[in-house]
């Protein structure tokens, strides 16, 4: 095989592994849009806050001890020195729970019946609120997220790719990282799960009923309101590992917010109230920036497609597909 | 009714004094333009608190600056340029000196400062050809520029390949900022002087996402990365040479790429990566007894007082003593501890930081001397290699401070300085 095109599928593979770890993101937007209706800004923020918190378990941080120590002089920092990891997520799935369920008594349950952009802004208030919440909670510190999760890359893949180049040829073989890899196998079992959960269970059929029509569900006895919590609680969970797999990849710090810009253009192109749509989506928007950057972006003076093209690749998609590949079609009556 | 009349008569009594106590006080103000949220937060943070202790200290143990007390009120700038043009707006009067802490705030900044008649000092950032005190009057930035970073760290590389790196290639993965863009033009220069071959890699902010960065990289091979990132970039570049088996030795970061935020994320994979430095890192000088002993003992640390002694606190440390020097030096000059911003610029133009003065100051070994002249703002331009030792979680220097191509950057600061001198029409001074 040429090494342009090893070099090729490389680029595809890797941009690939990089949609999942989008699609990990959008999932939570979609999951909440079904169900409510509500278009999640803070969900970035929701995928940090999870990554602090869990962190905060692991290395026994005291909550809120810097606004503690500055209230009343006191020096505390940590409870413990460190904590297993299985607790640790036990733990922060029990707190993005809770986080649920005070986001429904304190927001939700007063916003029944607004407008759609009224919700929409009302996230975009909790994203702040929450943000800053995270910090004086946890601290803004760059801090080391190990889980147990391998991470680098795949000498596995790199050995057995190497022969394929033609002999003496110039080839290190294929690049992987093994977190990626894991992304992948997480992605898919969340996907599964949710995908059983929904067709399966009672919980779960009444789930759909309400992404359906909220009030033919209501008049069938289902409550909106323990419907609303399971939602915002699952889509924490995903947060969560969301937040585990972007903070193992850079730490976890403020900017993983931040990634909730990139399941935008994921979301566009998926659909918003797509589950499949958002791993297609997350998926064509890795390869499609991959690619981008290397194939094309030697071209442009400023550089740094991959940040970038995502978005130009949504906004062409809105121009022919504005519900996205899998999105309910848009039927507007005259 | 009375009481009512009685509690605004109290509040308004308690803003009163209070105001007056400030004023009366606070008599040199040095605002701060800081960003202690947002996702720079991780660096702006442990840099603030240092410069905060410092001027504490100096508060504490000298009674303030020739018994002037040091009022430093803080601005939020979350490293965004137009809300930190904002924050120098709002906190201009009386102010001695902006440190503005982004190169794109500084850009912003220069031309209205220097209508404005105040200092800005960037310390090592900001933008280069302002070391030409010959156009850039209010501008300082001693002591060290981009310039002399990026010929500094290719001396290195040079000396590494016994002076011959023709057959070489160098990446540059930059922040695609005007701080990520300042050393393209120098080491585009040095490239045809030497006869390496550069390749120059932009991640956009935050830079969070780099794979396909990386990837090129992995293909193209180059000898030798060098690195101009901030914030969340740092560590997954870092993190992502690491994947790639990327020699570490051979990646070397700006020092805005050196602290230990940057390569504790990696953990052992971050051993042996390089950065420039223009201060030591520890806890090893009078500087830090003092301040522990005027300042953290008695409960008055800014922050928990984790990051005394890292990278950037001690940087902050660094910056806020040659502001307080300026000011030292402006009172000697002018015969008055009550100085104003004018007076304080003379000040910052005839510092003279030699060994014995930073001994005096409690920097014995902290950073190499230097002088500031009315044609010099850059200073000595001399910074040194540290490298990371993962296993023990230390910054260790392992080159001697060491200046860059005079030739080349002075050169690039004499055109770059008289473009904008044309452009802004500002005589040259200091004749």
């Amino acid at each position: 095989m040429s090494i342009e095109l090893l070099n090729f599928i490389e680029t595809v593979l890797n941009g690939l592994m990089s949609g999942v770890m989008y699609s990990l993101v959008a999932l939570g937007f979609v999951l909440i849009f079904k169900a409510s209706g509500v278009f999640n800004f803070a969900q970035g923020v929701f995928a940090l806050f999870a990554a602090l918190t869990l962190v905060g378990y692991q290395t026994g941080q005291v909550p809120f001890a810097h606004l503690i120590n500055e209230l009343f002089g006191t020096n505390y920092h940590n409870w413990y020195a460190s904590m297993p990891n299985f607790l640790a997520i036990i733990l922060t799935m029990i707190t993005m729970i809770a986080l649920a369920w005070i986001i429904e008594r304190l927001v939700l349950k007063h916003l029944v019946n607004q407008d759609p952009i009224i919700l929409f802004m009302a996230t975009i208030g909790l994203a702040f609120a929450l943000e800053g919440v995270g910090d004086l909670m946890w601290g803004s510190d760059v801090k080391v997220l190990d889980v147990g999760i391998p991470s680098g890359g795949s000498i596995w893949l790199e050995e057995a790719t190497i022969g394929l180049a033609a002999e003496g040829s110039d080839y290190y073989g294929m690049y992987i990282d093994v977190l990626n890899v894991w992304a992948t196998v997480i992605a898919v079992i969340l996907v599964v799960t949710l995908a059983l959960f929904s067709q399966y269970t009672k919980t779960g059929r009444a789930l759909r009923a309400v992404a359906d029509d909220h009030q033919a569900a209501l008049s069938v006895g289902i409550s909106l309101r323990s419907i609303w919590i399971l939602v915002w609680a699952i889509s924490g969970f995903i947060a969560m590992v969301a937040g585990i797999m972007w903070g193992t990849e850079s730490g976890v710090q403020f900017s993983l917010s931040l990634i909730a810009l990139k399941a935008l253009p994921v979301l566009i192109l998926g659909g918003f109230t797509s589950i499949p749509g958002a791993i297609i989506g997350g998926l064509l928007i890795g390869v499609g920036e991959k690619l981008a950057e290397i194939y094309i972006g030697g071209y442009f003076e400023t550089g740094a497609l991959e940040n970038w093209f995502a978005y130009v690749m949504a906004l062409v998609f809105l121009l022919f597909r504005p519900q996205g590949l899998f999105g309910d079609k848009i039927i507007e009556r005259v | 009714m009375r009481i009512k009349q009685l509690l605004i008569g109290m509040t308004a009594s308690v803003i009163a004094v209070s105001s007056y106590v400030e004023m009366a006080i606070a008599d040199l103000k040095f605002p701060m333009l800081v960003y202690r949220t947002g996702a720079y937060a991780p660096n702006g943070i442990p840099n603030a608190d240092g410069f905060v202790d410092y001027y504490k200290m100096i508060n504490a143990r000298d009674g303030g600056i020739g018994g002037e007390k040091i009022l430093h009120p803080e601005c939020e700038t979350g490293y965004k340029t137009q809300v930190g043009v904002e924050c120098y707006e709002k906190n201009k009067k009386d102010a001695m000196v902006f440190q503005p802490m982004s190169t794109g705030i500084t850009y912003q900044l220069i031309p209205k400062a220097t209508s404005d008649g105040v200092t800005i000092y960037s310390t090592g950032y900001g933008r280069t050809s302002a070391a030409n005190g010959k156009v850039f009057k209010w501008v300082f930035n001693a002591p060290v520029t981009y310039w002399d970073g990026a010929s500094i760290a290719v001396r290195h590389i040079l000396k590494q390949n016994l002076g011959n790196i023709r057959s070489k290639k160098i990446a540059l993965v930059y922040h695609n900022s005007a701080y990520g863009k300042e050393p393209i033009r120098t080491l585009e220069t040095l490239a045809k002087k030497h006869g390496y071959k550069l390749m120059l890699l932009p991640v956009d902010h935050p830079g969070q996402e780099q794979k396909a960065t990386w990837l090129k990289i992995r293909k193209a091979r180059p000898d030798y990365v060098l690195m101009w990132g901030w914030g969340v970039m740092n560590q997954v570049a870092i993190k992502s040479a690491a994947s790639i088996k990327f020699p570490m030795e051979n990646f070397i970061g700006i020092w805005w790429s050196g602290s230990e935020n940057d390569v504790l994320p990696a953990g052992q994979g971050a051993h042996g990566y390089k950065s420039l430095t223009f201060n030591a890192p520890g806890t090893d000088y009078q500087v830090h007894k003092d301040i522990k002993k005027y300042v953290h003992d008695k409960g008055e640390a800014s922050g928990d007082g984790s990051h005394f002694g890292t990278v950037l606190y001690n940087r902050g440390l660094f910056q806020a003593m040659v502001q307080v020097e300026a000011a030292t030096v402006a009172q000697k000059i002018h015969g008055t501890s009550k100085i104003t911003p004018a007076m304080y610029r003379d000040g910052f133009e005839n510092i003279n930081l030699s060994a014995k003065r930073l001994e005096e100051l409690g920097f014995k070994n902290f950073a190499p001397p230097f002088k500031i002249t009315c044609e010099n703002h850059g200073g000595s331009g001399l910074a040194a290699v540290q490298q990371w030792d993962a296993k023990s979680k230390k910054w260790n220097m392992i080159t001697e401070y060491m200046y860059g191509d005079s030739d080349v950057v002075q050169k690039l600061i004499a055109e770059d300085s008289s473009k904008y001198a044309t452009e802004q029409k500002i005589a040259e001074r200091c004749k």
